[in-house]
């Protein structure tokens, strides 16, 4: 349960982070960024990962941009390094709240209090929170390489089984969502609070008065990478009263359109089954307190 | 030694010079080089939580933290919680009164997991504490006796400013 060797480099600015990556790369290394480490750092204690280089992103949090939370009520900007428990603890624009509430599902308090936005995504597990999030609000992330900058939309970032867009010689430098929900939720179920969810369901809302209109349905765990599900959100497109007669036909759509993974801990019949429950059950907390009836 | 590096570490108000390999985390550069052992040592991988210290005064898994990331930030370890000749703090007196604890592995951990806590939020409910203590395991006590010593401490504290 000890990593492998490597060597170590500290990034003083942006510059400097992705000329690292570039030179040891150059040289024949296998370098990796850390950033808060909580994904990664368990990875290399299985030796899952054993990059031959670490290239530290932690002093770039002196720079204001990097922690920076940018909250207008139409986007909201992240910096890479904002943790999970600064979004958790941000009071964000009713667009984003979502997202502060969506937090303590993540891991543990010491877990959010390291780990950052950009790592979540660029791990790209098909459960995290983040990159279920990330597709819920149409997130772009904005990554600098050696050819400068580009920004890569949520729905090209996952390549499923923990691969993503971002190439290993780019560092994300911000996560910007660009779409609010006002009328959105999470739900999920792990064995023990705080691990990783078996499945999760995020789910978006339109409301015209107290009908819908409209939404999205994104679920994690049910395939290699965090994906839409337009079968329940053309139930949702349909229009209806928020109540538990149309957010059952959504969860059925849901689950009927997946092929999850079938394995012997856990089956795709039960996979399935909690895709209902919980498409179902975000769909209701999704729903504000002022439309009548609804819960 | 694979690429050691010279570290001033802050440890619970004093600096500490070391030579170690990037590789070495946090966790065992406290109780290898720095011969602070009340710092457990568990899953190695951030679940249990025996190796929970406070770096800057967030807790922190001191397993998932590479000692070379932790130069310039300010680590506080169980160590830094007792008074003079063995005295014990509010929280590790409270814990000794509720019977937060039988074989004491997990305590180094819950206690500094509960400071951080209860500096962030002194105004806790005793359901907020139960979810923040469930960052942790115990395998003995059955968590109950936990969370009465810290809601007693935050209790206490509270009264003590009022
Ligand atoms: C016990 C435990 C429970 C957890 N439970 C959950 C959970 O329920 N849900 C969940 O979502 N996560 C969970 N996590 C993972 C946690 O959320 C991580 O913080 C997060 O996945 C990664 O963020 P990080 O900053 O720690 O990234 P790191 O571990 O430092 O890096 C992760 C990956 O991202 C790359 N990277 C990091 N930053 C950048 C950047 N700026 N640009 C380019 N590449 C970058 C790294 O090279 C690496 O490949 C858990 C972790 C633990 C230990
Ligand atoms: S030893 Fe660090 S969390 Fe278990
Ligand atoms: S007291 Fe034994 S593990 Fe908690």
């Amino acid at each position: 349960m000890k990593p492998a060797a490597f060597t170590y480099h500290r990034a003083h600015d942006l510059t400097d982070a992705v000329g690292l990556l570039t030179d040891l790369a150059a040289a024949g290394e296998d370098p990796k960024l850390i950033a808060g480490g909580q994904s990664l750092m368990p990875m290399m204690t299985f030796r899952l990962a054993r990059p031959s280089a670490l290239v530290d992103l932690g002093p770039l949090r002196r720079v204001p941009a990097m922690t920076a939370i940018a909250d207008d009520p139409e986007v909201l900007a992240l910096g890479a390094l904002v943790t999970h428990h600064a979004v958790e603890t941000a009071a964000l624009s009713p667009g984003f709240a979502v997202l502060s509430d969506a937090m303590r599902w993540v891991g543990h308090l010491p877990i959010r209090s390291r780990g950052t936005v950009a790592g979540s995504l660029v791990h790209g597990d098909a459960t995290a929170e983040w990159c279920l999030l990330a597709l819920l609000l149409d997130a772009v992330v904005v990554a600098e390489g050696p050819a400068g900058r580009r920004e890569i939309p949520a729905d090209e970032l996952f390549h499923g089984f923990y691969a993503t867009a971002v190439d290993p010689d780019e560092v994300v430098v911000e996560v910007r969502f660009t779409r609010p929900a006002p009328h959105a939720a999470l739900s999920e179920f792990a064995r023990r609070h705080g691990d990783f969810a078996i499945v999760d369901a995020a789910v978006a809302l339109e409301l015209d008065g107290d009908a819908v209109t409209g939404g999205r349905v994104v679920l994690g765990g049910v395939a290699p990478a965090p994906v839409r599900v337009a079968e329940a959100e053309a139930v949702l497109a349909g229009a209806g009263d928020p109540g538990d007669a149309l957010f059952a036909a959504v969860a059925d759509a849901a689950a009927t359109a997946i092929d999850p993974p079938d394995d012997p801990p856990v089956t795709a019949a039960y996979r399935r089954r909690l895709t209902r429950t919980l498409v179902a059950d975000a769909c209701r907390r999704a729903v504000p307190q002022t439309v009548g009836g609804a819960r | 030694m694979n690429d050691p590096h010279l570290l001033t570490l802050h440890v619970n108000g004093e600096e500490h010079e070391v030579v170690v390999e990037p590789r070495r985390t946090l966790a065992d550069v406290l109780r290898h080089d720095l011969r602070l052992t009340g710092t457990h040592v568990g899953c190695e991988h951030g679940v249990c939580g025996a190796c929970t210290v406070l770096l800057d005064d967030a807790p922190t898994r001191a397993c998932l933290v590479f000692a070379v990331q932790a130069e310039g930030a300010d680590v506080r370890t169980v160590e830094s919680l007792g008074g003079e000749h063995g005295a014990l703090s509010d929280l590790q007196q409270a814990f000794s009164d509720h019977h937060g604890l039988q074989c004491g592995f997990c305590t180094p951990g819950f206690l500094m997991l509960a400071e951080g806590v209860l500096a962030e939020q002194p105004d806790a409910s005793r359901e907020d504490i139960r979810e923040a203590l469930s960052a942790n395991l115990c395998r003995c006590t059955g968590y109950q006796t936990i969370v009465d010593a810290v809601c007693a401490t935050a209790q206490a504290r509270r009264e003590a400013t009022a």
